[in-house]
């Protein structure tokens, strides 16, 4: 019995950076109405980005977020002018497709540097043992950092003036408009802001597991399940959600065998968005 | 009626071409070209159906496809059954799977309904995985054998080359038949203004039931027949969901919405696929070059080649539909 709470609490702080990750595509899909399809190429980067820094610099790689996450601003600005700028408000179908292209040329060009073997961010930090179970560091550090950023990322949106403009485009982008707030700025400090938490994501969860280029398609529908569970636009309800889907893992790993849990997942997520169009905690209304 | 419309006869050009190339010579190397291409075809006419005249994202199109494999394969070899009658069972049966999942998802609109359809490409993939009949994640294996009634296994290669050269004709006339009834005027409809056509009297929800479903027929016979070719079938390969996008990307190209721009995208795109890959410098830069040609395609030209044809040509649009 122990043995499944041990899971479950591992779950949970797993779930957490689920989270972090799913708040960078809510976040991008409540403000400018894009579903980004490079989510999981980013995802991806940000794990070779954190292998790389953390090959160059042996340190603790909590401190290499950093970098991480100042790549994954400029990134995001780059992409969204290569690609998403000129679908907004387009049909929906335009800009998946575009997204997904800038998606296929990461994924390309990733395999071509490093092939589709594992890689490992060798970084190890004291568990905590209790009783009979041992919670590793990383598991317990990466669930710290996911949870500060999301704090952060939430102090942002509602106490300063850029994250209030955002907010309001996200509500009203014609009224907002209006207001004098530049929305084509608002809209790229957005996506910049939701790259560089997929990649933080990612680059937590090196820390954690092996990956390899291919390994984005995992979080990246991971992602789509939590935020659909959330609701858009709720990046703390995306953090909630993650824990919640961790600790779904958490509960069910011990008792099946691992090859099931896809099909239990992704079940939930298709009957979660047939069921609940507008998230768990989201407003009750037609899709 | 259908006889009078040039591109019925068109399309039927086109296959008789496909059937009798290769067989000039006996060249086998251009068969196994020219089945990759009727694939393409298949799979993005059918797509069509639904981005084109529907304007329904599926993501999870390839799903049918490695379905039917599975399900006619099962039927050709455990239950040792006639190849045809197994792939037509097959694509009833997925066709039946698609009206349950549809009636269910298709309550979804828009990004809704393509995020779901890539959860049940993935879910039944995760299915198949630990399915025990089908061999798990090993898959399923013929045999010479398993040729023998067809006349051992060149013969039998053949005559499935033929076949589904047959079906990619069936699928273009299907896209035809559709577009010039007034179940296809029904979809045309629900993709401009779902909202509108259901006050003037369009059930949309049925329609857009049938038509998944009818979108999964084809490919679920063209999947036994391709993975009987084939001599194997493993979840990995039916369910590629690199492949279901390849799909996107060449109706894209083609130009969604049009009959031959489903044809033209799949043919263009596959021989172009098979020149990169066979290429050395740029076998690894294949993923990058569709990319790049489908970012260039939905920024630049959204309507695709046919658009762009039937922009400098208006006429085209009577003949080549």
């Amino acid at each position: 019995m122990s043995g499944v709470l041990a899971s479950m609490i591992d779950g949970v702080l797993v779930g957490a950076v689920y989270g972090l990750a799913a708040m960078g595509l809510s976040l991008i899909w409540g403000v400018m109405d894009v579903i980004n399809l490079t989510h999981g190429s980013m995802i991806v980067l940000g794990m070779f980005g954190m292998y790389l820094v953390f090959s160059a610099f042996v340190t603790n790689a909590y401190v290499l977020l950093l970098p991480v996450m100042g790549a994954g601003l400029l990134l995001g600005i780059v992409v969204y002018w290569m690609a998403v700028h000129w679908v907004v408000g387009r049909s929906i179908l335009m800009s998946l497709l575009s997204t997904f292209a800038v998606n296929m040329i990461v994924i390309g060009i990733g395999t071509a540097i490093w092939t589709t073997t594992p890689y490992n961010v060798s970084y190890t930090l004291p568990g905590i043992t209790l009783g009979a179970y041992t919670f590793t560091g990383n598991h317990i550090a990466a669930a710290i950092a996911a949870t500060v950023i999301a704090l952060a990322l939430q102090l942002f949106l509602y106490h300063t003036r850029t994250g209030k403009a955002i907010r309001a485009v996200s509500d009203n982008r014609d009224a907002a408009e209006l207001m004098g707030i530049s929305t084509t700025a608002v809209l790229t400090i957005a996506f910049a802001i939701g790259i560089a938490l997929a990649g933080t994501s990612g680059a937590l969860v090196s820390t954690l597991f092996p990956f390899t280029i291919l390994s984005g398609a995992v979080y990246q529908l991971k992602s789509f399940v939590v935020t659909i569970l959330a609701g858009l636009g709720k990046p703390f309800g995306a953090l909630v959600a993650g824990v919640l889907l961790g600790l779904l893992e958490g509960v069910i790993t011990p008792f099946i065998a691992v090859s099931w849990i896809p099909l239990i997942e992704f079940g939930l997520f298709v009957v979660a968005l047939v069921a609940f169009p507008q998230g768990i905690f989201g407003k009750r209304a037609a899709a | 009626m259908i006889l009078r419309r040039p591109f019925f006869w068109i399309i039927l050009i086109i296959a008789a071409v496909f059937i009798y190339w290769p067989l000039h010579g006996d060249n086998v190397a251009l068969r196994e070209d020219l089945i990759l291409v009727a694939i393409a075809v298949i799979l993005a006419s059918n797509l069509n159906l639904m981005i084109g005249y529907t304007g329904y994202v599926n993501f999870g199109h390839i799903v049918f496809y490695g379905l039917g494999g599975y399900m006619g394969l099962y039927l050709a070899t455990v239950r040792g059954w006639n190849l045809i009658l197994s792939a037509l069972v097959a694509g009833v049966v997925v066709s039946l799977f698609a009206l349950l999942f549809g009636l269910a998802i298709l309550r979804l609109r828009g990004a809704y309904f393509a995020l779901a359809t890539i959860g049940i490409l993935q879910a039944v993939q995760a299915f198949v995985s630990n399915f025990d009949p089908w061999g798990r994640s090993t898959g399923m294996y013929l045999s010479f054998d398993n040729y023998q009634p067809l006349g051992g296994a060149m013969h039998a290669l053949w005559i499935t080359y033929d076949l589904i050269i047959a079906v990619m004709a069936l699928s273009m006339i299907l896209s035809l038949l559709v577009k010039n009834s007034k179940f296809g005027l029904g979809l045309f409809a629900i993709r401009e203004d779902e909202d509108a056509a259901v006050v003037l009297g369009v059930n949309a929800t049925v329609y857009k039931a049938i038509i998944y479903s009818v979108s999964a027929f084809l490919p679920a016979v063209a999947g036994t027949l391709m993975f009987y070719k084939n001599g194997m079938i493993d979840p990995s390969i039916a369910f590629e969901f690199m492949m279901s996008l390849e799909g996107i990307v060449m109706l894209m190209l083609g130009g969604q919405g049009a009959v031959m721009g489903a044809a033209l995208g799949g043919g263009l795109y596959e021989t172009l696929r098979s020149r990169l890959l066979t290429s050395t410098t740029l076998s690894e830069f294949h993923l990058v070059i569709a990319g790049g040609l489908l970012l260039l395609v939905v920024l630049f030209a959204p309507g695709g080649l046919m658009g762009w044809l039937y922009r400098i040509v208006p006429r085209a649009r009577t003949v080549i539909e």
